[in-house]
């Protein structure tokens, strides 16, 4: 079987632009979470407690982790696009990060509104 | 100085190797490619490929120690006493230090490197104000000595699906020039995650540029103009 070479999958921007906006967000949450934690000290466990227990806290570590996945998600296809060239492997390799990466949001969750 | 260079003919050889020079210089031997002449007076089954020896025509880019350069425009006095030359990394060699370029203008081709326009042509030329030909800067000069390319890991990955910092550095030059009518189209055959979006912007291609071009700056034109059309 002669193999064609098929190119011009017409996406690719949305998920470039995606991985700058979530990075963005990431950047900032990281921000506010760090002038929180210098504050606050002593961090203790009921410090903590009580600050994952704002609404606006738990929303935005969500926000949090949904950019990181979504990040995650683009940055590990990069990698197996760069470097993986059995068509079947690579998308078998696909789901798998995206099983994974739904696991840990879903995880998440879990642990923010436990 | 010593010259160890990479020789390798599929015809006779198992394997490729290094094989050392030694080479008298004269005073008026200044580049690398004076020196290689010099070796192939000696030996002269040693293969590779020149011709304008001024950096214009791009035949005779190689790795010298480690880093994809122009022999003809590489200073000898910037050397150390010891130089290895070996072919551009991540193209098929032919023989020695030529190698093969199919896939490298492949890409080139499939960016349609030429002005599209379907006004009937003027009388004389097609005009551009001087800050219209000022956009071309930094994008016509391109020798398409693959230097960029060959020195690009993305390039190496996916040669046959990633158009490489020289065709997108060439489909830029393309989309920033007024005459051109076919922005779109050209648009439309970029966006792709293999075409475009295997760059991730590591700038090897700018390192090493003979030229002094700027192929990840070029990219990112593209993917700003991307953005602006889709937002």
């Amino acid at each position: 079987m002669v193999k064609r070479l098929v190119v011009g999958a017409h996406y690719g921007l949305r998920d470039w632009l995606a991985q700058r906006i979530t990075a963005l967000i990431m950047a900032l949450y990281s921000i506010v979470i760090g002038v929180v934690l210098i504050t606050g000290v002593p961090v203790s466990y009921a410090v903590w407690k009580d600050f994952f227990a704002q609404g606006w806290v738990r929303i935005a570590t969500l926000i949090f982790a949904a950019s990181l996945a979504w990040h995650a998600w683009v940055g590990a296809r990069d990698i197996l696009m760069d470097y993986i060239k059995h068509d079947g492997l690579r998308l078998a390799l696909e789901v798998v990060t995206v099983l994974l990466l739904a696991t840990y949001l879903g995880w998440a969750i879990e642990i923010l509104w436990r | 100085m010593k010259l160890s260079i990479y020789r390798y003919d599929p015809d006779k050889d198992a394997r490729p190797y290094m094989q050392d020079y030694e080479v008298k210089l004269e005073p008026s031997d200044r580049m690398l490619l004076d020196a290689l002449v010099k070796a192939k007076a000696q030996d002269d089954t040693l293969a590779f490929r020149r011709s304008c020896r001024e950096g214009v025509c791009g035949s005779d880019a190689f790795n010298i120690n480690g880093k994809n350069q122009l022999a003809c425009i590489t200073k000898l006095a910037d050397l150390p006493e010891h130089v290895s030359v070996r072919p551009l990394p991540g193209l098929p060699v032919i023989r020695d230090l030529i190698v093969d370029m199919t896939q490298f203008f492949k890409q080139y081709h499939s960016i349609k490197p030429y002005v599209i326009n379907n006004d009937p042509p003027p009388e004389r030329e097609r005009l551009q104000s001087p800050e219209e030909r000022e956009e071309l800067n930094g994008l016509y000069e391109c020798i398409l000595c693959a230097c960029c390319s060959t020195a690009c890991p993305s390039f190496w990955w996916n040669p046959d699906k990633f158009v490489g910092p020289a065709g997108l550095l060439q489909a830029y030059r393309f989309l920033a020039d007024s005459r051109d009518q076919a922005a779109s189209e050209r648009l439309d055959n970029l966006e792709d995650p293999y075409r475009l979006f295997r760059c991730h912007t590591i700038m090897n291609c700018v390192d090493v540029c003979p030229k002094g071009l700027n192929p990840t700056k070029a990219i990112n034109n593209i993917k700003e103009m991307l953005v602006k059309r889709a937002v």
